[in-house]
């Protein structure tokens, strides 16, 4: 075959592309796995009855706060990690950001507290089951995400993986604060971030295989 | 000042094709055919530099890389380097290749990042392996016919749709498929 002719045939009725197809198609993905997330979730557990009281607590917001920036910037290394050539720069550093954040309110808090409270502080009363459920809950955002992923161009399947596996952990940590009623720092920024590490895991080990192209 | 005359002129050439594709992108079908058409020596002096061992390879790889920055026109972004762009899928799609052939020592340059992706061209284009219209003909029909009616004969993808029976949607759909599914021929794969 002639490249030329490839070309021709490629051009041919080629016409316009939509902009911001990558915003789209993440926006997509994220409402369908929000969805699929509550979903899952209302079909185990409730929504704590005592929502509207805990969102008076301030530390309430700062723990979704802190899922919400999770799901932001890993938004943001989603979006850089589609697009060929698209530089870096800090994007590991912005995406460890909110987590390093996190461990030091938990150092404080842990060292502020009484000795015999810290144990209960770490482990709140969920911690066996709390990363379990968030990752279980980020299955139908990590599918829709990767999908919106494959449709672009990550050439750097590994750490798109993580990144894309990571937004649907956080996608789902956000869905389970409606249940969940732990709000200490220290059980926060180990138990959730285990959580949503846990699909970020899977998708870095699978990313050169799910998100070829 | 030698390089100086160098530097402006890859730089005058990235301006040039980013100005092609935005036009192509906007819906100007000359213009992106014109785009694809010079993209095409870059793409082939980049490759032919490091699959030097592999010779027969090469215009396998650039229609490979054309079908790819075809097919994922719609990541690019009109605020970044072109160049950036279309190094990265191409050494995305030179590095597919050299992994298939894993264990061949074939590789002679490193893959480093060039900013002078334009600096080189090649117009010389040998003859591909594989026959364009073979490879269509072992395309399942739901690929096949959008490709040859929309992109062979030139219909709209109303006109084809009417002509196949099929949704607009699916001759859509058919048409990209189809371009990766005879990717995949090219390279010979599939």
């Amino acid at each position: 075959m002639k490249t030329d002719d490839l070309i021709s045939l490629l051009a041919t009725g080629a016409g316009a592309v939509e902009p911001h197809a990558a915003e789209r198609r993440y926006a997509k993905a994220m409402v369908l796995g929000a969805l699929g997330a509550l979903l899952v979730m209302l079909s185990l557990m409730n929504i704590r009855r005592d929502l509207a009281d805990a969102a008076l607590l301030p530390m309430f917001w700062l723990k979704i706060g802190f899922v919400a920036s999770v799901v932001a910037t890993s938004l943001f290394a989603v979006l850089r990690l589609s697009r060929p050539g698209a530089r870096l720069d800090w994007v590991q550093r912005l995406i460890a950001a909110p987590v390093l954040v996190m461990w030091a309110i938990a150092a404080y808090v842990l060292i502020q507290a009484d000795p015999s409270e810290r144990a209960d502080l770490f482990y709140g009363s969920t911690s066996a089951y709390c990363p379990f459920f968030i990752a279980l809950f980020s299955i139908p955002a990590f599918v829709s995400v990767i999908w919106a992923m494959k449709g672009l161009a990550p050439t750097r399947p590994r750490i798109a993986g993580f990144a894309a596996g990571l937004l649907a952990g956080a996608i789902a940590a956000l869905v389970y604060c409606l249940h969940c009623t732990e709000i200490e720092a220290p059980f926060i920024g180990f138990w959730y971030v285990l959580g949503m590490f846990i699909p970020a895991a899977v998708g870095a080990l699978l990313g050169r295989i799910l998100l070829r192209w | 000042m030698q390089r100086t005359t160098r530097e402006e002129g890859w730089r005058a050439k990235e301006i040039h094709l980013r100005e092609l594709l935005l036009d192509g992108l906007a819906g100007d079908n000359s213009a992106y055919q014109a785009f694809l058409k010079e993209l095409s020596a870059h793409l082939r002096a980049f490759l032919r530099k490091r699959l030097a061992r592999l010779p027969d390879e090469v215009e396998d790889l650039v229609q490979e890389s054309l079908i790819a920055v075809h097919n994922q026109r719609h990541t690019y972004d009109a605020g970044q380097p072109l160049s950036a762009w279309v190094q990265a899928i191409a050494r995305y799609k030179l590095i597919d290749l050299l992994r298939r052939r894993a264990g061949q020592d074939v590789l002679n340059d490193p893959l480093d990042d060039e900013a002078d992706f334009f600096s080189t061209a090649d117009a010389e284009a040998a003859e591909a392996r594989r026959d364009l219209n073979k490879l269509l003909d072992e395309l399942p029909e739901q690929h096949r016919l959008p490709i040859i009616h929309t992109k062979l004969d030139g219909l709209s993808v109303q006109e084809a749709a009417k002509i196949t029976g099929m949704s607009e949607s699916a001759i859509k759909v058919g048409v990209h498929r189809g371009l990766k599914a005879l990717a995949a021929k090219i390279r010979g794969s599939a």
